[in-house]
Parts: structure tokens; sequence; C-alpha cells
């Protein structure tokens, strides 16, 4: 007996011109799993994630999240429903101190985004609520860094950190550990691990490794299509899956 | 009280005590000047608010202003003097129209929303010229002024003065209130990254749109007073080189800043002033200047002022 | 309304669109391939005009004068990009604007100081009369060369993108500026010959159009909004948007200010006509220019990757 998914993507298709990037994609992604899509490059996992984010209209298929049809939904009305998104090229309000960047991300799911008043570095609940996520992601005391004093990965942690702070019920992580050192990879890792459970992760990634490590499920993107997706050990004895990788039916991955 | 309070309250007290100390010094005729300088103080504040904090580069905001001047001279030549009638239909004028302009503009980025500000403030520009009912191309000139509550006329030196005294001021405190609120922070942050803060869940185009008509409206009451200082308007108020002189304004004093209003349009100002004094060829030399600052100092006056008092601040 | 005057007008709308045209080629061209907004782009229009009004007074001879005044503003276009411009390239839009607007500012000022606040010239006196083209229809024969250079200018330049290698580049640079720079291409020559190019052609619209229109400081300001309206219109890098949205813009404003004119002085007492048609007529490209940058405003013919 199956829980109706979180998220459910049913025929997703995208042409450019005459090619198909997205070509008939079926997923689904329970709530609180660790739900990872990998794929050779060319596979189309950017189109696919401008496509579920909201960022590109699809020419056909739906997109159910939460109960609801949300295929036509703007980003903004998809992180307003708990559809959240970090972005593979870090992407941070450059002129906003570390803990600005944070509380603005809180202060998003929470309105009142006209009050042109009061001092918003009066409100004591933003503040915690901003400052609670920044020790979690290790940037507690970098709180009134100007985002360029960061190192890389701390960029990146924020990156990823901000998508959290509305509390989504699912985050879509877009190769959160693009551009990292081995350090820097782990923490980040760890990182994503402690969100099961409390958020259901959508993870478009490259590192094999870690994805295999990290995810209750994976799914494999090749050509606009979804080869195989389960379980990481089943996924990985997948015969198609070697053939994609390495065009041999060997086991590597 | 910081140092930022203590210098705008001596700034304030300064503004209140000129008038007499002028009068004292004989040299009444320069307060035209000052009131020159705080109604395009106004609207280059005005301008300040949409591109320094909003990121909308318009080149069209000088319509704003004279759609606020044409709405107070076509009442004022119909024999409608009340102040408060002035407000309200500048207000109700102006705001509707920036709302109309901005809900179509801000359907663009970048390039084209420069050039769609652009054709709306010359369709208005060619829209106003061609009515000749209240002066065409030649302009209206004006015998009355406007009347604020308690008898006050805006014709009479001083209290044309400390009424745009009042209108600044007010707008000023309110620029602080909205940087430091919870919309001006969202503000800031998607003038940083548009797609970031749509992304987070945040109401970009409304947002934008509410600070594009707060703009326009501020703009469009710093024109009703222009025609009270002037008493004549004319269609030139809306051409392009005008917005092109509000941007000037706005970058000589110091884009994204709270003064940056208030110091350019007194730089530029009092520049025209004392240079066409010496020669007819002043804008030669302010061009000079306005090129020097785009190269050299980009942040303007306030940069300027900012850096020689408090270096280590963060911005 | 008759055929011929409707004819008449037609021409008119393609002399201003063929003038037209030669501005907005400049200027979508230093938009396309450096991505930089020119407002000066009207100044070199200006100056033009002022050279060749000058150089005729000076020798009398039309020639010396078109050809005086295209090779001095090229020079000048050229001295203008390796000296300040240069420098834009790489900051952001508003930046460009308020630096090109500060050259308008002083170029203005800077003609007046040369050669003072106007400089009448008049059409060679062989040109200065009416021809009939068609039995029954006199038209100018200064507007028919204006006519005519626009053709020949529009034929050169398109052989020019088309057919040579500097064109080539050029077109490259249009649709992708960091793949021309990758592949090596001599980009800082490249964009001084394009500036130098954009300014002979403002010049031949300013010494052409001067004998009909006023030669006074600050006649480029007005022209360049209708420059960009063509180059948005035609979409930004295009050779050929620029020439389609020249007509377009060219013919919509002539036909309808005196079409328009007529048309309303049917409708309504004469001193609303006489006003409400070129005000509608010029209401009406501007209004042009919003709907393509809503609709579509990458332009007629998107040339940007």
């Amino acid at each position: 007996m199956s829980e109706r998914a979180l998220l459910e993507i049913r025929a997703l298709h995208k042409r450019f011109g005459g090619v198909a990037a997205t070509d008939g994609v079926d997923l689904k992604v329970a709530a609180g799993e660790i739900h990872a899509l990998i794929g050779p490059n060319g596979a189309g996992k950017t189109t696919l994630v401008a496509q579920v984010a909201g960022q590109l209209a699809s020419d056909s298929g739906v997109v159910h999240f939460d109960g609801a049809e949300i295929t036509h939904l703007s980003p903004h009305k998809r992180a307003l429903r708990g559809l959240a998104r970090s972005f593979q090229i870090t992407r941070l309000f450059a002129s906003l101190s570390v803990l600005e960047n944070m509380a603005v991300s809180v202060q998003a799911s929470s309105g009142h985004t006209f009050s042109f008043w009061q001092r918003v570095d009066a409100d004591q609940a933003l503040v915690e609520r901003a400052q609670a996520m920044l020790e979690r992601l290790g940037l507690g005391d970098k709180h009134d860094w100007r985002i360029e004093q960061l190192s890389h990965g701390e960029q990146r942690a924020l990156e990823v950190g901000m998508a959290l702070a509305g509390k989504p019920k699912l985050v879509l992580l877009d190769e959160p550990l693009a551009g990292m050192g081995a350090q820097e990879s782990a923490e980040m890792t760890a990182l994503i691990g402690s969100l099961r459970g409390e958020f259901a992760v959508l993870l478009i990634e490259h590192d094999v490794d870690a994805v295999f490590r990290l995810a209750d499920t994976v799914s494999v993107l090749v050509n606009g299509r979804i080869i195989a997706s389960g379980k990481p050990e089943d996924v990985r004895r997948d015969p198609g899956v070697a053939m994609a990788y390495l065009g041999s039916e060997q086991e590597v991955l | 009280m910081n140092a930022a309070r203590l210098a705008a309250f001596a700034a304030l007290l300064a503004a209140l005590a000129l008038p007499p100390v002028l009068q004292a010094a004989g040299a009444d005729f320069y307060l035209g000047t000052a009131s020159r300088i705080l109604v395009y103080a106004v609207a280059a504040t005005s301008l300040n608010l949409l591109l320094g904090y909003g990121g909308m580069i318009s080149l069209g905001h000088a319509a704003f202003f004279g759609l606020g001047a044409y709405a107070t001279a076509i009442l004022l030549s119909e024999g409608v003097q009340s102040g408060l009638v002035h407000l309200l239909v500048v207000i109700v004028a102006v705001g509707v129209a920036s709302l109309v302009i901005g809900a179509i503009s801000l359907r663009t980025r970048g390039v084209y929303f420069i050039m769609i500000t652009l054709a709306f403030s010359q369709m208005l520009f060619y829209l106003v010229n061609s009515v000749k009912g209240y002066g065409g191309d030649e302009g209206l000139t004006l015998r009355v002024r406007s009347l604020l509550p308690g008898g006050l006329d805006l014709r009479d030196g001083n209290t044309f003065y400390y009424c745009a005294l009042a209108v600044l001021a007010l707008e000023l405190f309110l620029l602080h209130r909205f940087v430091h609120s919870r919309f001006g922070r969202v503000v800031r942050a998607l003038r940083d990254d548009e797609v970031r803060a749509e992304a987070l869940g945040l109401p970009v185009f409304a947002s934008k749109l509410v600070v594009f008509v707060a703009a326009g409206i501020l703009c469009g009451l710093a024109g009703a007073l222009s025609v009270n200082l002037q008493g004549y308007v004319s269609p030139n108020l809306l051409h392009w080189t005008q917005s092109g002189t509000l941007l000037v304004m706005v970058i000589l004093g110091g884009v994204g800043t709270l003064w940056g209003g208030l110091l350019g349009a007194a730089a530029l100002l009092l520049m025209q002033e004392l240079l066409s004094a010496q020669t007819e060829y002043f804008e030669f030399w302010i061009g000079w200047v306005l090129l020097g600052v785009v190269l050299f100092a980009r942040h303007g006056l306030a940069g300027m002022l900012r850096s020689l008092f408090a270096p280590k601040v963060r911005s | 309304m008759s055929g011929l005057f409707v004819l008449e007008q037609a021409l008119n709308g393609l002399q201003l669109g063929f003038m037209l045209f030669l501005l907005a080629a400049g200027l979508t061209l230093v938009f396309g391939v450096m991505d930089m907004i020119n407002m000066a782009h009207g100044s070199l229009y200006m100056i033009g005009a002022f050279v060749a009004a000058w150089l005729v007074g000076l020798t009398g001879s039309f020639i010396i004068g078109v050809a005086g005044a295209i090779a001095l503003t090229a020079l000048f276009g050229i001295l203008l990009e390796t000296s300040i411009l240069r420098t834009l390239y790489a900051r952001d839009h508003l930046s460009q604007v308020l630096a090109t607007f500060a050259l308008i500012l002083i170029l203005n000022d800077g003609v007046k100081m040369i050669f003072g606040n106007d400089l009448p010239l008049s059409a060679p006196q062989a040109l200065e009369g009416p021809i009939e083209i068609i039995p029954g229809l006199m038209y100018s024969a200064w507007r028919l060369l204006i006519i005519a250079v626009g053709v020949v200018v529009a034929v050169l330049l398109y052989l020019l993108v088309q057919k040579t290698r500097m064109g080539a580049l050029v077109r490259a640079g249009a649709s992708n500026r960091e793949m021309c720079t990758a592949m090596g291409v001599d980009v800082g020559r490249l964009f001084t010959l394009v500036f130098g190019l954009g300014a002979a052609l403002c010049a031949v619209a300013g010494s052409l159009l001067a004998p009909l229109l006023a030669v006074q400081v600050g006649m480029g300001e007005n022209i360049l909004i209708l420059a960009f309206v063509v180059i948005v219109i035609g979409g930004i890098g295009s050779i050929r948007g620029a020439l389609v949205g020249a007509m377009l813009v060219g013919i919509v404003d002539t036909m309808g200010r005196t079409l328009l004119q007529q048309l309303l002085r049917e409708a309504l007492p004469p001193q609303w006509a006489s006003a409400a048609g070129p005000a509608l007529a010029s209401m009406s490209v501007y209004l042009l220019m919003a709907v393509m940058l809503v609709a579509r405003p990458q332009g007629l013919f998107p040339v940007r990757t």
C-alpha cells in the first residue's frame, strides 16, 4: 500500500525546437524522503529542474504537489505552497548581511511583506528563527558578515539554508555539492542527511558516491526519461543504468 | 542618539533657520534657490527610491513630475485654489497613471524596462504638448498659487519654503522607516537577485509596483510644488532629458542612499547657479563633472561623505 | 484626399525612414555588438550636420561638405570611442546612460562654442527645385536624393555585413559576444570600427537632413529617441530589423501626422484637429514601441542568442 506521494510528476514533456529535453518524465517523491536524481551530462536535469521549480513552462504533463495540481504555477506561488529550491549557481543577496539573507527567507513565508513602518530588526521572533537556522548551518557566529566574506562552501551552505528557512514541505536541491572540496562536501552531505524526515528532498547531483550514501530512492534520468527508479542498491545493479553511464553492462556504480 | 541622527537634526535645524538668516544678511534672493533645491530634492529622492533602493532604472520618471505639475496648474487656472484639493488630485491622478504605466512596464526587464519607461513618458509629453487649451507647447503661466489651511498662501516665499521643507522632511522620514522595515528588506533583496527572491516566495511584481507607484506619487508632489514656485508649467517638464537630469541628481548625490536626492539636487542646482554666472557654457562643465563622477566616484557625494566620516561602517 | 497626396506623404515617410535607418543602424550595432546604450549617438548626428554646414559654407561645394562631414565625424567618433567610451563597455547600463548623457551636455555646448547655436544650410542649387516624378506629382529633388542615398547605403551595408569578413565578425559579435572573444577576435579593433561606422552613418544622415531641418544645437535629442524606437521594434543588433523598423516608424510618423490631421479635421473643430493629428501620430509611434516591448521584446528580427 503506497502513500500518496508528496510530489508527483506525470508524463512531463518539453521540447526545444527539434530536441525533446524532457521526454515523458514520471517521478514520485514521498514526504520526508531523500530522493536523488542522477544522470549523465545532457540527460535533461537542468530542464527538468526548471520545470519542477516553475521557471520553465512545460509543453504537456502534470505536476502534483501536496494534493494539488501546480503545473502552471509561478515559482513564487510554488514556494508559498511549500516547494522550495536552491540554485546550482549560488544566488545570495549581496547587499544584505548573512543574517539578513536568512531573515528575508524566513520572512517570505511569514507574510506581512508590505509592512513598511516598523523596524524589521526589532522583530525578535524573526531574528531568532533566522539565527537558529544559521546555527544549524554552522554559520551562527558569522551572522553579521557580508556575503563576499564567506568561503565558497559557506555560501553554498547558506544557499541551501535559505531554501529551508521557510519550512517547506519539499526542497529541490540543485547540485548543492557543486564546486566543493572534500571537507566541504562531507559537511554538506551531513547537512542534507540531517534533513531526512523533516523535509522531503529532491536532490539533483553529479556526485554519485554522495548520492548513493544519502538517498532513500534514486532515479536515473537519461535522454529526458527516467530509465530506473528505486532503492540505491537496486538501481546500482540495473544494467540499463550502467549502459547509460558507461556504454557497457558492467556494474560499476 | 547616534551620529547619523545628530547630523539629521542639525541639518533640519539649519534648514529651519535659513530664511531668517538670509533675510538678516540681506540675501533674500537666495531663498528662491533654496526652495528650488528643496523641490528637486523631493523629486530626486523619489527617483532614488525607485532606482537606488528598488533597482529600477527609469528614463521616464519626469513624466510624473510633469503630471503632478499639470494637474495642479489646470486646477489653478480653473480657479480651484485649495491646496488640499490639489494634494488629493495629484495623488489620485499620478497614482493611477503610475499604476497603469508600472503594471505594464514591469512586465519587462533590464534594458527593455529603460526603453518602455522612455516610451511612456514621450507619449505623455506629446499628449500634453497637444492640449492647446492649457498652453500647448508654449506652456501655461499662472497668476495664483495653492492655498493651505490656515490662510497660508504659497505665493509667499517663506511660506513656500517651509511647506517644501516639510514635504521633504516627511519624505526622508518615510524613506528612512521604509529602508529599515520588512518591506524595505524585501525590496533590497529583490534588487540584488530577483530570481532568488521569487524562488523564496516573495511577491516580486507586487513589491516593485508598490515602489514604482510610491515613487511616482512623490515625484508628482514635487511637480505640484514646482508649479507653486515657478508659476509656470510647460510640456518640457515631461521630456526625457528632464528624466535624465533627475538621474544626474541621483548619481551625483549617491544612488541608494537616504540623502542622495537632496545632496544631488543641491549639487547640480548650485553648480548651475555658480557656473552660469561665469559662463554661458555651464552645461559643458557640468557634463565633465558628471562624467567624472560616473567613471570615478560611483557612490556620489554621499559615498564620499561616508568614506570620510565613517570608513569602518558597513553600508 | 487624393491618391497623389497619399503618395507624396508615403515618399516623405520613406525619406524619414531611410534617415532613421542610417541612425538606427549605427545605434543597433553598438548596442548589439558592444552591449552599450549610447545616448550621445544623436550628438554625432548633430556634429555631422554642423560640420557639413560649416564646410559647405567654407568651400561652397556640397560634395566636399558631405564627404568632409563623414570623414571628420567618423574620426571624432573613433577618438571618442578609444578615449572614453571604451571604459563603459564593462559597466552596467545605468552608468552607460549617465556617462553618455554627460557627453550630450558636453557636446551640445562644445558645438555651441565652436559653431554657435545654429548654422543654416541649404540644398545645392541644382537640386533645390521640385521635379515631376509622375504626371501631376511634384516632389523635392533633394528629398528624392535622400531616398536614393538611403537605398544605396542600405545595399552597401547589406553587402558589408553579409559578404565581408568584418561583417561576419560583426554579426557574430552581435549574436554572441563572449564566444567572439573566446575565439580570439581582436574585439577592441572591431568595436572601434563598428563605432566609427556608426558615426559615419550619423554624419550622412545629419548632412543630408540639414537643408530640411534646422541645424541647431540639441537637434540630436529628439531623433535619438526615434532611433531607439526603431531598434526596439526591429530587434537590437539587427541591421535588417533597423531597416524594417525605420520604414515602419518613418511611415507611421509622417503619414500619421498628415493623414490623421485630415481625418480628424472632418470630425473635430479645426484647432483640435491640427494639434491632435501630430500628437496622435507621435504617440502612436511610442505606443507601438511599448506594445513591442511587452509582446515581443526581442524585436521583429531577433539576433541575440
